[in-house]
């Protein structure tokens, strides 16, 4: 799975308010599907996503089949501290993933 | 007298752009050529403009992890994809000088890898294959296509032109009654495009994936009830040597995003 990260600003200052942009490889099966040969293709949607600034969860999405192939989602949080964000999300087979993004908070 | 007009006025504007007709007629005059994305909806043309929403980015970039994967990379022969890559994708489908096929640049990476590298055999449409060519496209972004038809490459083209404008499905019409006679129109809720390759791979919002000109083309032969030739037939080769000498002067616009 492949995932890419954008920071806007890419340095933000602190007090700033940073938009975070995320794309998700992931075909978001919705179950409702049929093969060549007329059998169901189980659902297999990312369900859960979130983010965490230094350990602490910023934001957190639920997804669900209405969601397009390869999810797009941005989302906002202020700039505190430079650190980490980590970002993960886990698919109705279980399978969890997860991406970092580093944060440099200029004063 | 009309056509010998336009032939005449075709034929001046290829003169004044430099490009050489080599004694083909265009049906759509030089200053007319649009690529797909001027078709496209508002909503698509952001997506393809904006390199972090365009979703075909992703196989670009996990093309650019596959080029330098494994002890005998595509990197360990051709370095830096950036550099030795650039503008290869514009003159493809090409002749093969070995085998003297004409090879599309999927075609190309896949007798590469079976080749020299060794490497396993990627499967038509494969994520793999997809993101490697997505990657080597990518490097010729901004380039006009520019094949050739010279030589051995010119009974493919006339037999990709043969396609082009022969009679064919249920519902009995060939390529050219849309994209040479009737573009810019409405089809359903669709405006018709000119048919140019200049994009591919390209991430389809329909097919929620990224898939090739092959893909494409069995997309339109189901549209018009035609039978779907199988991946990798000769005849596909042939047509997109056509469309990409038809296309010529158009960028690449790899990864395109359409609907």
């Amino acid at each position: 799975m492949t995932a890419r990260i954008q920071l806007i600003p890419p340095r933000p200052k602190r007090g700033e308010i940073i938009e975070i942009r995320v794309l998700i490889q992931h075909n978001m099966e919705t179950g409702y599907r049929t093969d060549a040969v007329g059998g169901v293709i189980p659902r297999n949607c990312i369900n859960v996503f979130s983010c965490r600034y230094n350990g602490a969860e910023v934001f957190r999405a639920e997804l669900s089949p209405g969601i397009s192939a390869n999810p797009f989602l941005q989302f906002y949080t202020v700039a505190e501290t430079s650190g980490e964000l980590e970002l993960s999300w886990m698919d109705d087979q279980g399978r969890q993933d997860s991406e970092r993004a580093r944060i440099v908070v200029s004063e | 007298m009309i056509r010998r007009i336009a032939v005449w006025f075709v034929a001046a504007t290829l003169a004044a752009s430099g490009i050489a007709a080599s004694g083909q007629e265009r049906r759509i005059a030089l200053e007319d050529l649009r690529s797909g994305i001027a078709f496209s909806s508002r909503e698509i043309r952001a997506m393809q403009e904006d390199d972090f929403a365009n979703p075909g980015m992703l196989w670009v970039e996990k093309g650019a992890k596959l080029w330098s994967a494994g002890a005998r990379s595509c990197a360990s022969c051709h370095r830096e994809a950036e550099k030795s890559m650039k503008g290869v994708a514009t003159r493809y489908p090409a002749i093969d000088h070995g085998s003297g096929r004409l090879f599309n640049l999927a075609d190309r990476i896949m007798h590469c890898r079976s080749e020299r590298q060794g490497a396993p055999a990627l499967r038509h449409e494969s994520d793999e294959l997809l993101s490697l060519t997505a990657f080597v496209s990518h490097q010729s972004r901004g380039m006009p296509v520019g094949v050739s038809i010279e030589g051995p490459a010119r009974p493919h083209f006339e037999a990709g032109r043969d396609f082009f404008y022969r009679r064919i499905g249920q519902v009995n019409i060939a390529c050219a009654h849309c994209h040479d006679a009737n573009w810019g129109k409405i089809l359903f809720a669709e405006t018709i495009s000119q048919g140019h390759p200049n994009a591919f791979p390209i991430y389809r919002t329909q097919w929620q994936a990224a898939g090739s000109m092959e893909r494409r083309l069995r997309a339109c032969l189901s549209g018009i009830r035609a039978e779907m030739l199988p991946y990798g037939a000769p005849e596909y080769r042939d047509l997109e040597l056509y469309l990409a000498w038809r296309a010529q002067g158009l960028p690449i616009e790899a990864p395109g995003v359409r609907r």
